[in-house]
């Protein structure tokens, strides 16, 4: 009965979804204040329903109905409930679910709290994120539906993947999702002010916050596959620059390029164009991600299922939106009227810099991922392109990026002064370079460009630092004066300052883990002891441990630093028998902000275990940098123009329906 | 500066960064990307030693030797032919005689890929891609024998 009216909930979404997608658009047409409110309305019935029928499919796991197919080949009776909870979208149908009810509750949050927006726009907004939704309400209804029965229930479920039984699923995919979905709302807007050709500066202050939003969502959401792929795959990794990680990181680069250039057109009026492409972009990114995890075109932990019928499906949706968005803007954009000059050396001037790299880098991050698949097809030649490519394409590109990043916040609207600028930037350098000669003293082995990039991260830090200590007046004014500036200070200046500071911080954490990292793989026996950069490990021997659904054999080592004993590291091997599979638990352990990973091989005929053993210093910043970043788009996103919203300009209020 | 002039320096800029990027692309291509072969292509072709590849089979039945320090060696098949592998390492848990397996690195003399990563399936529903597309191609793969799903390919 619940799969049912899970099913038919979401059956009820997609007749709404199709009432939104057209009523909106006539009522703007007609000046039908009613029928444009009617969209308020429905965007919220349609988060209920989809929201009932995600419910109704958590039901379904939740108690292991296995009548359900779905259910039946992800879920076993005795997963902890926390696993039969996540499964629900640790596969392709629950997954999609969980994407259309994020979907659907941006479109309520816009239809809640969108009550300033003019109506006109508002209905236009509302009515594209319709057509969204319906095309994957049908996707979902017509190719991947959660709620099949099986005639005849099983006793017990399939089990799921057990890479995937991990509270990084938990968290993942929900975030993830939360910033690809969330670039929706950037991509209607867009869409909507096509539709109205005019488009002003309130226009960006309102597309802003949902951008934010989504980007917060997607950084830390990639940060979080990341630390999950380090712990999880088993040789201390964390980025592999494989095609699905690529998928996420694209529109994570063109949706930073997108907050950076709204920020042009709220506050100076121009880059209009640019940033309505940019948005239409980052969602199309957003599509072909999920196309490329979706569909079955890439092998990974990412796509459960290979049904060449949904990749087809979600290739209509990617052409349909992609092109469609591209054509209308082709066709509209010369009715959007041009503003604000400004000088090449300006705020306007580097963030138009910014733009132009992290879209150029994003194109490269596009040929290295999408290459092979085209060669693929063309030539029916199989190549792999994996790092050295990214690292010498995305690298050089990155670099001058995070280079230029201190100037940008220092130099004046409409006309800079880079000599100035480069002045107060003096301190930035000089602890740049101290960096560099520290870390070339201390480390000596290693990439020559290492110290330099560990420079370049500790300039950025100082930069934005810099970039704080100028606006306070920190060092120049009293203290009383400091204070009052502080506090004063739009907290988007904060935010900021924060998050390039955080960029930084990971890319000190990328730079010393990939440098100066060591590692040792060797197999040892019961009582002996390994090494590795000042920590000795001696292994203990292996107990058996019986977990809900597997039984784990755990290998013990000691660990001691200078004799000192640290602790106990068990790495393990869970074997599932539901699947016949095991999975490789490392054992990390924290010293500062660097980790000692533990990892096991095969075990031997003559007793000994072959082991990995890594030690990673600073490897934690990575990720918390990533924290860093969200925070200074949480600072960012709380800043008063943005809660308070843009001022309707009087000549619009005539087209405003009566209330 | 006119508006004119902007542009002019806005365009020459984009222009600048796009042509750079496509260097280094290219530049890339040329140097950092890996062939993906089966065993028949790698005897066909008479790959140069030297070149770095990527080949993926069975693991032969019978051939897996292990020797001191994770020393490993192992023959690859696609049932037609068979490339001599030696890895020193850990390789990955389902390894195994007779299973889907990829190996990467440098094809020495003699025609022996002396591997620096080895990835096998990761459970069993699961054979890698490239795999599939080798025993299609000699022939030996049966629909039956498995489905792809799932498992992440490092």
């Amino acid at each position: 009965m619940i799969p049912e009216l899970g099913h038919y909930a979401l059956v009820l979404a997609l007749g709404l979804g199709l009432i939104q997608s057209v009523a909106p658009i006539v009522g703007a047409k007609t000046r039908d204040a009613a029928l444009m409110r009617l969209a308020t309305s429905t965007a919220l019935m349609q988060f209920v329903l989809v929201a009932l029928s995600f419910a109704a499919l958590v039901t379904c796991y939740v108690t292991s109905d296995f009548s359900v197919k779905t259910v039946f080949e992800n879920s076993h009776s005795l997963m902890p409930l926390i696993y039969k909870f996540t499964s629900v979208w640790g596969n392709h149908e629950g997954s999609m679910l969980l994407w259309v009810l994020i979907l659907s509750l941006f479109g309520a949050f816009v239809a809640a709290f969108g009550t300033n927006l003019p109506a006109t726009l508002k209905a236009h907004v509302l009515a594209v994120q319709s057509w969204i939704a319906v095309a994957f309400y049908l996707f979902i209804l017509l190719t991947s539906n959660p709620f099949l029965r099986l005639v005849q229930p099983p006793i017990e479920g399939r089990d799921l993947n057990p890479i995937l039984q991990d509270l990084g699923l938990a968290i993942h995919p929900p975030l993830l999702y939360l910033g690809y979905v969330g670039f929706s709302i950037s991509f209607s807007f867009a869409i909507a002010a096509l539709i109205e050709g005019r488009i002003d500066a309130a226009w960006a202050r309102w597309v802003r916050p949902w951008t934010l939003m989504a980007w917060m969502a997607l950084t830390v959401g990639i940060a979080m596959g990341s630390y999950w792929a380090y712990y999880t795959l088993g040789w201390g990794g964390f980025w592999f620059w494989d095609p699905v990680e690529n998928a996420s990181l694209m529109p994570w680069l063109a949706g930073t390029a997108l907050l950076h250039s709204a920020v042009v057109m709220e506050k100076r009026n121009a880059l209009k164009v640019w940033t309505i492409l940019l948005a239409i972009l980052t969602f199309s990114l957003s599509l072909i991600g999920t196309f490329l995890v979706r569909s079955g075109v890439l092998t990974s932990v990412h796509s459960f299922a290979n049904d060449p019928a949904r990749g087809v499906f979600i290739l209509g949706i990617l052409v349909l939106f992609i092109g469609g968005g591209l054509s209308l803007f082709a066709w509209r954009s010369s009715t959007l009227k041009q503003g604000g000059l400004f000088a090449p050396i300006s705020r306007e001037g580097s963030l138009v810099f910014n733009n132009l790299f992290l879209t150029t880098a994003c194109l490269t991050v596009f040929v290295g991922t999408l290459y092979p698949l085209a060669l693929e097809a063309l030539t029916g030649s199989k190549i792999s392109v994996g790092g050295p490519f990214f690292n010498l394409t995305f690298g050089p590109l990155f670099v001058a990026l995070m280079f230029a990043m201190p100037f940008g916040p220092l130099l004046a609207w409409k006309r800079g002064d880079l000599l100035g600028v480069a002045q107060r930037l003096m301190t930035a350098f000089a602890v740049g370079l101290v960096a560099v000669a520290a870390a070339f003293a201390i480390k000596g082995r290693g990439s020559v460009l290492a110290p330099f990039g560990v420079g370049l991260a500790f300039y950025v830090m100082m930069g934005a630092i810099v970039d704080l200590v100028e606006r306070t007046g920190l060092m120049r004014l009293p203290m009383a004066t400091v204070r009052t500036r502080a506090l004063g200070l739009p907290r988007s200046a904060w935010g900021t300052a924060v998050a390039h500071f955080g960029i930084a911080v990971s890319m000190l954490g990328i730079i010393s883990a990939g440098t100066w990292g060591t590692e040792r793989i060797v197999a040892v026996n019961p009582g002996q002891t390994v090494s590795l950069s000042g920590y000795d490990l001696t292994f203990d021997g292996v107990i058996e441990r019986t977990g809900p659904n597997y039984n784990a054999q755990v290998a013990m080592f000691t660990v001691r630093e200078g004799g000192v004993v640290l602790g106990v590291m068990e790495p393990s091997k869970r074997n599932f028998s539901a699947r016949a599979t095991s999975t490789n638990e490392a054992a990390l352990m924290a010293r500062g902000a660097g980790q000692l990973y533990l990892s096991l091989g095969d075990s031997n005929k003559d007793g000994s275990i072959a082991i990995r053993l890594y030690y990673k210093p600073l490897v934690m910043l990575i990720w918390l940098g990533a924290l860093v970043m969200m925070f200074g788009g949480a600072l960012s996103l709380s800043d008063r123009r943005l809660r308070v919203g843009a001022p309707k300009p009087a000549a619009r209020s005539v087209l405003q329906p009566a209330e | 500066m006119t508006r004119k002039q902007r542009r002019l320096i806005l365009i020459g800029g984009s222009i600048g960064v796009l042509g750079l990027a496509i260097g280094l692309v290219l530049n890339a291509l040329s140097g950092s990307i890996v062939f993906f072969n089966s065993p028949t292509d790698i005897k066909e072709k008479q790959i140069a030693a030297g070149t770095r590849v990527r080949i993926g089979g069975l693991v032969k039945d019978g051939s897996v030797q292990r020797g001191d320090n994770l020393r490993i060696r192992f023959e690859v098949t696609d049932g037609k032919n068979d490339v001599p592998v030696k890895f020193q390492g850990i390789v990955p848990d389902l390894f195994r005689e007779g299973q889907g397996v990829v190996a990467e690195g440098k094809l020495e003399p003699g025609g022996i890929l002396d591997a620096d990563t080895v990835l096998a399936k990761h459970d069993e529903r699961y054979m890698p891609k490239e795999v599939v597309d080798a025993l299609k191609k000699s022939g030996r793969w049966e629909e039956s024998e498995g489905r792809l799903a799932g498992g992440k390919t490092p």
